[in-house]
């Protein structure tokens, strides 16, 4: 275990993005959010970022290739820049477990390029929750906020951070600020650990799970009745997918330059109407297959397709964001009586 | 009052002059509160709450309730009554298929107005006169209720129900809080400072579309940003100029509809100030036609879609410098 005092955090920060590009939680326009370190910028307080860190590998908007048309010929141009090195840091348990999530999508065959360019180039520094909130169940999906996984973990405690490398991209971040970090044993960080896991035990949702949602309960969850009056009041905003770390779906459009294309891709969001349009129309046509297939492909073809595991790592972002507070729990809730 | 609203819900389900009742139903937590609509006793007696968390404005969902059969009981607070009679006044909801029960309001609170206080953990919440116990896994923690009600509601335009066919509790007034004072701070500033403050605040958005979901003035059918035919459709703003148009468009179109009801500041996840736009323009329009407030009498003519000869001239812009 290795430590800084927190009188030096800043210095911690600057050595690191003396090397490469460094994102940390701060108060920004009155909310947390990942902001590229310069200048002794101060950390957030924050329990977390309003929206999650997915943006850096699956930004909301991007380019995919471009046509330029000149004459008869059409140009095609890679738009992509070669990748810097990054480091997220202050990502919390649940984020941190939300990239595997993702990984199941992007890096499965047929890998997606953009997606692994950034993956590859970006190190992820967790910190440690010790005030959760009443929105949270990330240990419904066996996460640990007292101590999260990530390249590197961090507890921060009253007086010091500390650190401990649990990759090779970790201790490579960890040797490049060295000289900064003493020894440390872990005391302090056990006392905290301790001490988030009793409050972690008071978390009213802490007895929530899913666990009756899979595959093997696909017809039984997408035939109940209940979701008409769960959907009932939904808006078909966005929110909810957007601000969740693990929703992935996207859209790819053309963009008419006038004298050619660029080919952009943007977050899409199931709740949208026209969501997965095809040339034989839209498949969901009412608010509530749309809002059902949100909750489906959590909580039931997700796992069908990934070994069991969820499509949610119980950050609580729906919980507090949602505009009819209409969410995950409150669904699953609903369901679980009927399989 | 949330005692007296479920037995007069019960009694109009009973004897028949509604079949439905439009009100709030209560969550998983004290105020994550959804609204819903209730068929039955026994739905009522289960889930129906009334409390300080019930802000969703819910004239909006009577234009998908009107086309449905039967009538509907809707609960509206004073600020909800500008929006019905806006709505009407649009000809997009029935009012012979609503009953309206009009209930006082005393402002409103959230869930996030209660975590920037730096509150976390809530499990429960109590009233106590002029203050709020929060009850937290953390302890408790006492506020006076002016310190954490919605921004709108600090600034409130109006305890007076403009609308009703019943009236449940004392009937309020028209008030005078002072809800342009914002307003005029962004006006002196500089140019550059007001572009500052709006793009920092504007950039922050995620086109999830939940202010123009929520908001009771955008009702049309197919929005042209979700119109793939439009040639302007969008589901990401891919620049700043995007992330601000949409919002100053926006705006634009609710002018002079916009009854500032503040569900768009309320809805959004990223805490953008939006209703301060929709007040610039009834602000604006205030002073250059007269004063006037959408939804206060239904079946009014706004302002900007009546022409008189007294109406300003496109020169104003000059004289006002900008502003």
């Amino acid at each position: 275990m290795l430590k800084i005092s927190l009188g030096k955090l800043t210095d911690l920060f600057d050595a690191i993005a003396e090397k490469e590009a460094l994102y940390i939680p701060a108060d920004k326009a009155g909310v947390a959010q990942f902001t590229r370190y310069e200048n002794g910028l101060k950390m957030s307080d924050a329990l977390n970022t309003n929206r999650s860190a997915k943006d850096f590998f699956f930004p909301q908007i991007e380019n995919l290739v471009d046509f330029k048309v000149n004459g008869k010929n059409i140009e095609i141009i890679d738009p992509r820049t070669e990748q810097e090195d990054f480091v997220v840091f202050g990502v919390r348990g649940c984020d941190a477990r939300s990239f595997s999530v993702l990984d199941k999508v992007f890096l499965a065959n047929p890998v997606d390029s953009y997606y692994a360019n950034r993956r590859e180039h970006g190190t992820i520094v967790s910190m440690a929750c010790t005030r959760p909130a009443e929105t949270c169940f990330c240990g419904s999906f066996g996460i640990d906020a007292s101590d999260p996984e990530g390249d590197v973990t961090c507890w921060k405690t009253e007086d010091a951070l500390y650190l401990r490398a649990n990759t090779e991209k970790g201790e490579a971040l960890i040797e490049k600020v060295k000289p900064l970090l003493e020894e440390s044993d872990d005391a302090a960080v056990e006392a905290q650990k301790a001490a988030t896991k009793e409050i972690l035990g008071k978390l009213p949702l802490r007895s929530f799970t899913t666990e009756k949602f899979g595959g093997d309960v696909m017809m039984q969850a997408f035939n109940s009745d209940k979701w008409n009056s769960l959907s009932e009041s939904c808006l078909g905003c966005g929110t909810c997918t957007f601000v969740c770390p693990t929703c992935q779906c996207y859209d790819i459009r053309d963009f008419n330059t006038g004298n050619g294309i660029q080919r952009f891709r943007c977050w899409d969001s199931c709740m949208y109407s026209d969501f997965t349009q095809m040339a034989g129309g839209q498949p969901r046509l009412t608010q509530k297959e749309r809002f059902r297939q949100r909750f489906m492909h959590k909580l039931v073809y997700f796992p069908a397709n990934n070994n069991g595991e969820y499509g949610c790592v119980g950050c609580g972002r729906c919980l507090s964001k949602c505009p009819i507070s209409m969410n995950i729990v409150k669904v699953a809730k609903t369901l679980e009586g009927e399989l | 009052m949330q005692g007296m609203m479920i037995s007069r819900a019960k009694e109009l389900l009973q004897d028949g002059t509604v079949n439905r009742v439009l009100g709030w139903q209560a969550g998983e937590f004290v105020y994550d509160i959804t609204p819903a609509v209730f068929e039955s006793a026994e739905e009522l007696d289960a889930g129906f709450v009334y409390n300080a968390f019930c802000g969703s404005n819910l004239s909006k969902y009577l234009i998908k309730e009107t086309i449905k059969e039967g009538k509907i009981l809707v609960f509206l607070k004073p600020c909800d009554t500008y929006s019905f009679n806006q709505l009407l006044t649009e000809h997009r909801i029935d009012r012979d298929k609503i009953y309206v029960i009009g209930i006082p309001c005393q402002g409103k609170t959230s869930g996030e107005m209660l975590k920037a206080k730096g509150i976390s953990g809530i499990t429960g919440i109590k009233e106590d006169g002029d203050n709020v116990i929060v009850e937290t896994i953390y302890g408790n923690e006492t506020f006076a209720r002016a310190d954490v009600l919605e921004e709108r509601c600090r600034t409130c335009k109006s305890k007076k129900h403009v609308v009703y066919d019943e009236l449940m509790g004392e009937e309020g007034e028209v008030l005078d809080s002072g809800r342009f004072d914002m307003v005029a701070k962004l006006e002196a500033m500089t140019p550059d400072e007001r572009f500052a403050f709006w793009r920092s605040q504007l950039s922050k958005c995620i086109r999830c579309n939940a202010c123009r979901n929520v908001c009771p003035a955008c009702s049309c059918e197919k929005c042209v940003f979700d119109n793939p035919n439009s040639g302007i459709s969008q589901k990401a703003a891919a620049d700043s100029f995007e992330e601000n148009m949409f919002h100053i468009i926006r705006a634009f179109h609710v002018a002079g509809r916009c009854t500032d009801c503040g569900e768009c500041s309320r809805v959004c996840p990223q805490n953008i100030p939006l209703h301060l736009l929709n007040r610039k323009f009834i602000k604006d329009i205030n002073e250059l036609y007269g004063e006037y407030q959408a939804g206060e009498e239904a079946g009014s003519r706004a302002p900007l879609v009546n022409y008189t000869t007294g109406d300003v001239e496109p020169s104003i812009v000059y004289h006002r410098e900008g502003k």
